[in-house]
């Protein structure tokens, strides 16, 4: 199938055709970026029927056939990413049409966005380390970049503090292929996989501690962690949707799952360590968030607690926790890009982000408003929202691992998300109406239309849970059962 | 051995980072790491007595240096170089803002 390339080549193109658009009209950018985010978001889902066939797609670059040339590989897993990537994409390029006004050469912000986009798409699609970290360096820098955007004193002292954390991952990255490569003599992830199998080696298990380490700091789990807040509150807004919704995702725990199910083989050491990652990273981020004063930087925190999430269900190792960690990983795309945008929102019309400045914000704008609510009780886990079922999922996955200690733990988490948030609707948009904001007005239809498709499918997620897992999660799922067995898939196909 | 060195080397860095209180400092760091991979990768495709991998028509197989890692590092180079030079504009813009290089002076944000 060929359109795997374009996922790349479409947004690395747009990027440079947008640049040179710097000094025509705005609108044609405008409109170039959401056609190009719109057009690969309609490809993610062709690729839904194509791969319902046939399980696996791999194409091979330039003819130059694995385990020597580089291919690109489409699996249940990464379709899963480059769905979340690219629909989450489409709905931030869209509500920047009227955000990013407020900045100058929006053009080239729309650039960094494509290249950010064509780093992701690489990251999931690629089945060659070395490919996978030059993927990473192009998402990181634009990533850099877009954080560094609005070149105040606080974005670049944020910027400053990210581009160290991640050029020290991308470093122990690199280090770790580089030993990999020297292990094994060869670059591609499927046969090292089949190379290492079974293997016990001093310096393969520290190519693997560099990994957790590098891929860790990316997405920013506990320990590694000390970036995120500042980085992600200080982007504007529809970058912070995207970083904390997409690139920590994309960059981190899509790549940890791919290379510690798929490349290394689970072992029950390492289901250990996600699941204490998990722990500290869910338990910590949410103590920290409920501590909060600014909005943003709250969203921030509970970033960090929903990703515990998702390691400790994948930490479970068993089909419900897997299936609820992948689960939580889309939804979690869905409500922390619609928070991030009603933040922006908010922010658009009053100017602030000081939640107790706020206060009965609801009245002036109903829509943001009414979304965040919504995005709220999702990220808290209360039915119907979809957050309600992945939290179930990897609750009963805790409980058929035999771990009931930290099922009640999550739920006990699960309880703390929804005490910060009712302070996030209590401060900011329940409550009497302060007489300054009496003057503020709904922010421009756009914006809203991408918070309310946001939203509708926070709740449609929840409702149709069970269409959505047949037919996206669980061929994920099952990518993360076999384990393994993808060398062999990927080299016999 | 040589692979002890480029830990060594690493080390080293990874130490800059952490330690120095200065941005540009903190920057040498980070290139000090980036070097020390890109001995690493090369020193890995080194072969004793071998010679560049160029098949000559008529002679027997010599023994080739593993040209890989080479071709890897030059793609390395040219993102750290990227890498770096996005860096040493942020930290003149952020000179421009505080009028500082101090790390520890630079900190308006907290929590």
């Amino acid at each position: 199938m060929n359109i795997i390339p374009l996922f790349i080549g479409i947004p690395l193109g747009a990027a440079f055709v947008l640049v040179l658009l710097g000094k025509a009209k705005e609108v044609v950018s405008d409109v170039l970026i959401n056609v190009v985010t719109l057009l690969l978001a309609i490809f993610s889902l062709v690729l839904i029927v194509f791969l319902k066939d046939n399980g696996v797609f791999v194409y091979t670059m330039g003819r130059w056939f694995p385990p020597k040339g580089i291919n690109l590989v489409v699996d249940g897993l990464s379709l899963l990413m480059l769905v979340v990537i690219n629909w989450i994409a489409f709905f931030v390029t869209l509500y920047s049409v009227s955000y990013m006004k407020r900045f100058t050469a929006k053009a080239r912000f729309y650039s960094l966005f494509c290249l950010m986009i064509a780093g992701m798409n690489g990251v999931v699609l690629t089945g060659d380390f070395f490919n996978l970290f030059v993927f990473l360096e192009i998402a990181s820098i634009a990533s850099y970049a877009l954080v560094a955007f609005g070149v105040e004193a606080e974005e670049l002292e944020a910027a400053f503090k990210y581009m160290v954390m991640s050029s020290i991952a991308s470093v122990l990255v690199l280090f770790s292929i580089g030993l990999l490569y020297g292990l094994t003599g060869s670059l591609n992830m499927a046969d090292i996989g089949s190379i290492i199998q079974g293997k016990k080696n001093l310096l393969l298990s520290f190519s693997l501690v560099l990994f957790l380490a590098g891929f860790g700091l990316k997405a920013a789990i506990i320990p590694f962690h000390a970036w995120l807040p500042d980085a992600h509150p200080s982007a504007p807004a529809p970058i912070s949707a995207m970083l904390s919704g997409v690139l920590i995702k994309a960059l981190g725990i899509y790549t940890i799952t791919r290379i510690f199910f798929n490349v290394y083989g689970m072992t029950i050491q390492l289901t250990w360590v996600f699941m204490i990652l998990g722990i500290i990273s869910m338990v910590g981020g949410g103590i920290l968030a409920l501590q909060q004063k600014d909005f943003k930087r709250l969203l921030a925190y509970s970033s960090i607690s929903q990703i515990g999430y998702i390691m400790l269900g994948l930490g479970c190792g068993n089909y419900w926790g897997m299936l609820g960690a992948l689960f939580h990983l889309f939804n979690h795309a869905t409500f922390k890009a619609l928070l991030f945008l009603n933040s922006g929102a908010v922010e658009y019309s009053t100017g602030t982000r000081k939640l107790e400045e706020m206060g009965g914000l609801s009245k002036v704008m109903p829509v943001t408003g009414a979304t965040s609510t919504i995005g709220s009780l999702s990220i808290s886990g209360i039915p119907p929202f979809n957050g309600f079922w992945s939290k179930l999922f990897i609750i009963i996955g805790l409980v058929q691992a035999g771990r009931f200690t930290l099922a009640i733990l999550t739920v006990l988490v699960s309880v703390l998300t929804l005490a910060y948030y009712l302070k996030v609707q209590r401060f900011a948009f329940f409550g009497t109406l302060k007489k300054k904001w009496t003057e503020v007005k709904e922010v421009p239809s756009i914006m809203c239309v991408s918070m309310i498709i946001l939203a509708v499918i926070c709740i449609g997620a929840g409702i149709f849970f069970y269409p959505l897992m047949k037919v996206i999660l669980e061929p994920a799922v099952v990518v993360l059962q076999e384990g393994t067995k993808y060398s062999s898939l990927i080299l016999g196909g | 051995m040589i692979f002890f060195l480029s830990f060594v080397i690493f080390l080293i860095g990874l130490y800059c980072v952490v330690i120095k209180k200065n941005l540009l400092k903190i920057v040498m760091g980070i290139v000090i790491m980036e070097y020390a991979v890109n001995f690493f990768l090369v020193s890995l495709g080194y072969r004793k007595d071998g010679v560049a991998p160029i098949v000559t028509e008529g002679v027997k197989e010599a023994k080739f240096v593993d040209p890989l890692p080479q071709a890897m590092v030059l793609t390395a180079i040219v993102i750290s170089i990227a890498t770096l030079a996005f860096i040493v504009a942020m930290c003149i813009r952020i000179y421009q803002r505080y009028h500082t290089f101090d790390v520890t002076e630079i900190r308006k944000l907290k929590g």
